[in-house]
């Protein structure tokens, strides 16, 4: 019984610190969602007919990394919203956890830096549960396929957050570039470090 | 003179932090490949992440409370070794005396995965070592108790 208990407490444990150990892997299909951007509209995937995928980045104010890559996730979407891969970025912090990442605050972010793509607040944090996100900023790289959206790159957006001069691999450019081109991704899938979503307390 | 040099200079090291840089080989050699019955707590934090700096007091606490039980924090900075007054200003000011160093390791999209496959990247994470091995690994906080309960259960 005792043993069970320490299991049953282990369990829990592992469910409290591990929200996203699921998640989506490449390959799997990603489900839409409708999310209220900083302009107070509902945005879904789908509303964007032509697309041919989406550069989906879970970000936010607060955190140092997101600042690094902020300038890069905005030359992202300048680079391929033209070409079919429009970037998403969704904030998925509790801002009780994180004041700097309400809502209010992302408005604000968005208009000062003049965010030329969505910026989506998921208040339930259903989306980056659903997509596994553990960190920001952490992007899903999305190819359409008839009706389904189809993960084909997790991860970094390049392996050097402090010097843009000194990237070496550029992951999402290359992937999306892979994509564009009909060739194989050659990295699907990437560590970075990076802030913790702020995951409401139960 | 002489003696007001020293204490200048005893001052000085009190005040100032002497945090420098460590690689992944030395960092291993340090924690993971020593082969005694020393728990080798590796906290890796910045001193931009809220939670870990929120947690480092009980990393701290429960290394004075397990002083004699063989226990040995390290502290390894994923800030940028661009900050590293930034890190020696923030371990001066908090007057942390156990073992704190600034990660130079490169791509982390290569290293995280050598310190742990199931390490997204995101802080706090914490691994302990015991006699060359991995006892623990944790993406995530923790509370003063849990921390001292698994600390207490490690080094039996």
């Amino acid at each position: 019984m005792k043993k069970l208990m320490t299991l049953a407490a282990a369990f829990i444990m592992l469910a409290a610190f591990k929200p996203a150990a699921d998640g989506l892997h490449t390959g799997s299909k990603a489900t839409d969602f409708k999310l209220k951007n900083v302009d107070g509209k509902m945005v879904s995937l789908s509303d964007y007919k032509d697309a041919k995928g989406y550069i989906v980045v879970f970000t936010c104010n607060h955190c140092p990394f997101a600042k690094k890559y902020e300038s890069r996730i905005i030359a992202l979407d300048k680079k391929y919203k033209k070409m079919g891969y429009p970037v998403i970025a969704i904030n998925p912090n509790d801002p009780v956890a994180a004041p700097e990442d309400s809502y209010e605050n992302m408005q604000k972010v968005a208009k000062v830096k003049k965010y030329p793509f969505p910026y989506l607040f998921d208040e339930t944090q259903e989306v980056a549960l659903a997509y596994g996100a553990t960190r920001t900023p952490h992007v899903y790289l999305l190819q359409k396929e008839g009706n389904d959206n189809i993960v084909r790159y997790i991860g970094a957006i390049d392996d050097n957050s402090d010097d843009e001069s000194a990237v070496k691999e550029k992951y999402v450019e290359n992937a999306v570039d892979a994509l564009l081109g009909g060739k194989a991704i050659s990295t699907d899938f990437t560590k970075a470090i990076g802030c913790t979503i702020k995951w409401k307390k139960a | 003179m002489l003696r007001g040099l020293i204490i200048t200079a005893l001052a000085l090291g009190m005040l100032g932090a002497n945090v420098g840089t460590i690689n992944m080989q030395q960092l291993k050699d340090a924690t993971q490949n020593q082969t005694n019955d020393t728990l080798y707590v590796v906290n890796f934090w910045a001193t931009w992440c809220k939670p870990c700096v929120a947690e480092m007091p009980y990393f701290r606490q429960a290394d004075e409370k397990f002083k004699g039980q063989k226990v040995k924090v390290v502290f390894v900075s994923l800030n940028s070794t661009k900050e590293l007054a930034q890190v020696n200003k923030f371990v001066a000011d908090k007057n942390i005396t156990q073992q704190v160093h600034v990660l130079d390791a490169g791509n982390p999209n290569v290293w995280i995965n050598q310190v742990d496959t199931n390490w997204s990247g995101a802080i706090p994470a914490t691994i302990m070592y015991k006699g060359g091995k991995k006892v623990l690994f944790r993406e995530g906080e923790f509370t003063q108790a849990e921390l001292d309960s698994i600390i207490k259960n490690k080094t039996k």
